[in-house]
């Protein structure tokens, strides 16, 4: 750290032009010695306008080493797969990512690419593996009900809007453009916990409270409101006249895990069937949800559907699984 | 979110003393509870409460189901009424004075649908109005106003009602917020007070959901109450069948312990469903067996487990409860065996405080019925929550016409 410090002096930003420069004056001339981790380089220490040449050199030592390869596969692990990394994971995993990295000349689009089409990203195992950070639950949300935000012309209210999104991560929080510190937020590195960092008695609630607001009519601005219309979900699912369809596809789209057979038909009668049971009642849903469908102006029609799907995305939304990703 | 308040005394907090010496005395009606057991689909009334005095009338109207004369349970006092073979239990409560039936219980033009009839009685709606409040949600909305921001608190440290085995239900549903917390299956309830944990799958995704769940227990601000008041009571009455026999009996095992555990949680909601028996309601040969007679046995055990238990945990005096179903069934049976979507049917009212007996008349009906002829009702089933909101909670009776919109005679239900 020191002597990859004292390579660096001299450097400045001017903060007028934004841009960085190189005062030869102000520069350590001393020779670097750096650790036997970097086989006890040394960087010799040049003069005037050639030692800028010094940091050339300290980024060659560095990338030099396997190990740094590693490291930032092993971000990227944690990043898009689980944030533990055990021998095995290290072994077949880590290690094949870090070589294609340092043979693709630190690239990192080659790597993400042998990650996310690798097997081991889309192993069953892997579903459900993380919390969503605040910024992936709020938006998306938003993408998996494909909520409508105003196009670019009307930049005002699009940027109006999206902060509103914004303020909604920030309360859980991850606001975004202010991390914490230098090292970002704590989920994506602290060790333990890791994205377990992101639920507390404090953000959980808040949580739900978001999501149950998203479908108690969202927020709005200047007239233009953003939130969840159940009806126009079920209805772009296959078929939301059936209800053990209706649910199992929302479960699909809502979902990173499966849910347990018991909890579907919880889901079922409780919400969809008014607690009917048994003598083959889901033709209650069906009924109400083809009435709805041939005269979706009726107001009854559409207040019947309406009010249960609220309750069962309401529901979907509040349970813990919601959270996963 | 609770309000914890530094410890007074080393160790024990606040919060932990409001359930002790700290909880106020209370007026009378205020420790009074009210469980509200719902039967989904639609009960037939005319299979669960038999008008003996009219048995021919009935007899002809329904005869691939109507039950044998000789095997109708009798009731004490009442010779031209009796009960479904399959409820002995609750025979034996109405002869001691426990349970009281109110006969042909609706409201004007009562409407056919389940989804509208159940929200007609959750709300306490008219047949043409929609309400987006429950009629509980308004009473409790009433009695412990800023709900809840303001809550918990020293005099209502504990939830105002408790759903049991299904989400909150729209009866509870206050002028914002639902003033109920579910419990929505006995299996939550027994991971929320420890005795048995969710089976976590050993996954990723299951570690991850480990923590997410012992965190909503740690979040949910009557965890502690709730747990506290469900372990101060270790034994329960025998009576109950074993857990997963009878979904009723096990939800209101549930309720028992959390009164006789000392909650002042003051509305408790408990549901059993499959009483839509549109075929085959009866057993084919023996129409005092079926479907219909296993519900109502489960009905009949579950109650009478929990007024035993009531009873033997020394709460029975501050606990009524109340049978009900979105309408009743067609006075006539269908070629299928069952009934179709009725109107009027009985409710029954039980606990050690209610006066017993029977209010109303057994139904008659034209001699030439058609299959659409339905029971008429003999009264409003608002007129229940009235008599239950002035004569068992002890509200004032413009209060009662605040929370039901408007006036409803008391019926004379409780002692």
């Amino acid at each position: 750290m020191k002597a990859a410090a004292r390579v660096l002096t001299g450097y400045t930003i001017d903060y007028k032009t934004h841009t960085a420069s190189f005062d030869p004056n102000r520069h350590d001339q001393g020779d670097k010695q750096f650790s036997a981790f970097y086989d006890n380089h040394v960087i010799k220490g040049m003069k005037g306008k050639e030692a800028e040449a010094e940091v050339d050199e300290l980024m060659e030592l560095i990338f030099s080493r396997e190990e740094v390869s590693a490291f930032i596969c092993r971000k990227l692990y944690r990043f898009f797969v689980y944030h533990t990394i055990d021998e095995t994971t290290e072994k077949e995993v880590i290690k094949p990512l870090a070589t294609l990295f340092r043979k693709k000349k630190y690239e990192i689009a080659p790597v993400l690419e042998e990650l996310l089409c690798s097997r081991h990203f889309f192993d069953a195992g892997n579903d459900g593996s993380m919390i969503k950070s605040p910024v992936d639950l709020t938006v998306g949300l938003c993408r998996e009900f494909g909520l409508s935000f105003p196009n670019a012309e009307d930049c005002e209210e699009q940027y109006g809007l999206w902060e509103q999104v914004r303020n909604q991560a920030a309360a859980l929080q991850q606001n975004i453009g202010d991390p914490p510190n230098v090292a970002g937020w704590q989920a994506y590195y602290q060790e333990p916990e890791y994205d377990k960092l992101w639920i507390s008695s404090d953000t959980l609630p808040k949580r739900n409270q978001f999501t149950d607001k998203m479908v108690n009519g969202g927020f709005g601005r200047n007239g233009k409101r953003v939130g969840i219309d159940p009806v126009v979900f079920a209805s772009a699912l296959p078929h939301p006249e059936d209800p053990d369809q209706l649910i199992a596809d929302s479960v699909r789209v809502l979902y990173a895990v499966a849910l347990p057979p018991e909890e579907l038909q919880f889901m079922k009668t409780s919400i969809l069937l008014s607690g009917l049971v048994g003598m083959a009642s889901d033709h209650y849903w069906t009924n109400a949800w083809v009435a709805y469908h041939d005269k979706p102006d009726d107001k009854a029609n559409r207040n019947t559907v309406n009010s249960k799907l609220k309750n069962l995305y309401r529901h979907l939304m509040d349970l813990p699984e919601y959270q996963l990703m | 979110m609770p309000v914890l308040l530094p410890a007074m005394i080393p160790g024990i907090s606040l919060r932990a003393m409001t359930s002790s010496f700290l909880r106020p005395m209370r007026d009378e009606g205020t420790d009074h509870v009210l469980v509200l057991i719902q039967l989904n689909g639609g009960n037939d009334g005319l299979n669960t409460v038999i008008p003996l005095q009219y048995y021919d009338a009935y007899h002809s109207a329904r005869s691939n189901i109507a039950i044998q004369e000789d095997k109708v349970l009798r009731l004490e006092g009442f010779d031209g009424t009796g009960l479904n073979p399959a409820m002995p239990e609750l025979q034996q409560l109405f002869n001691a004075g426990k349970l009281t039936i109110i006969q042909g219980v609706s409201y004007p033009q009562p409407n056919f649908s389940h989804f509208r009839a159940t929200d007609i009685w959750l709300t306490g709606a008219d047949a043409g109005q929609m309400l987006p409040t429950g009629w509980a949600g308004r009473y409790l909305d009433r009695e412990y106003p800023h709900f809840p921001q303001d809550y918990p608190n020293m005099q209502m440290p504990d939830p105002l009602a408790i759903q049991v085995g299904s989400l909150v239900s729209p009866a509870l549903q206050g002028p914002a917020l639902t003033m109920g917390m579910a419990i929505s299956n006995p299996t939550s309830f027994y991971d929320l007070i420890g005795d048995k944990a969710a089976p976590i799958s050993d996954s990723r995704a299951g570690d991850q959901l480990a923590y997410i769940r012992e965190m909503a227990v740690k979040t949910d601000q009557y965890a502690g109450v709730i747990k506290k008041a469900a372990q101060k009571v270790t034994k329960q009455s025998d009576k109950y069948p074993a857990a997963g026999k009878n979904p009723l009996a096990d939800q209101l095992k549930i309720v028992a312990r959390l009164v006789a555990g000392g909650l002042q949680t003051r509305i408790y909601l408990v549901s059993i469903g499959g009483f839509d028996t549109h075929a085959k309601q009866t057993d084919a040969t023996d129409t005092s067996t079926g479907v219909h007679g296993k519900l109502l046995g489960k009905l009949s055990e579950a109650i009478n487990a929990f007024q035993d238990d009531l009873t033997y945990l020394q709460v029975s005096d501050r606990v009524v409860g109340m049978t009900f179903s979105e309408f009743g069934r067609r006075i006539q049976s269908n070629a299928s065996g069952g009934t179709d979507h009725g109107a009027a049917a009985p409710v029954f009212v039980f606990g050690d405080g209610v006066k017993p007996g029977i209010v109303g008349e057994n139904p008659v009906w034209p001699s030439k019925l058609t299959v659409n002829d339905n029971l008429a009702m003999q009264y409003d089933f608002r007129a229940i929550y009235s008599t239950f909101l002035e004569k068992w909670f002890r509200t004032d009776q413009a209060a009662t016409e605040e929370v039901l919109l408007r006036k409803f005679a008391a019926l004379p239900l409780i002692s």
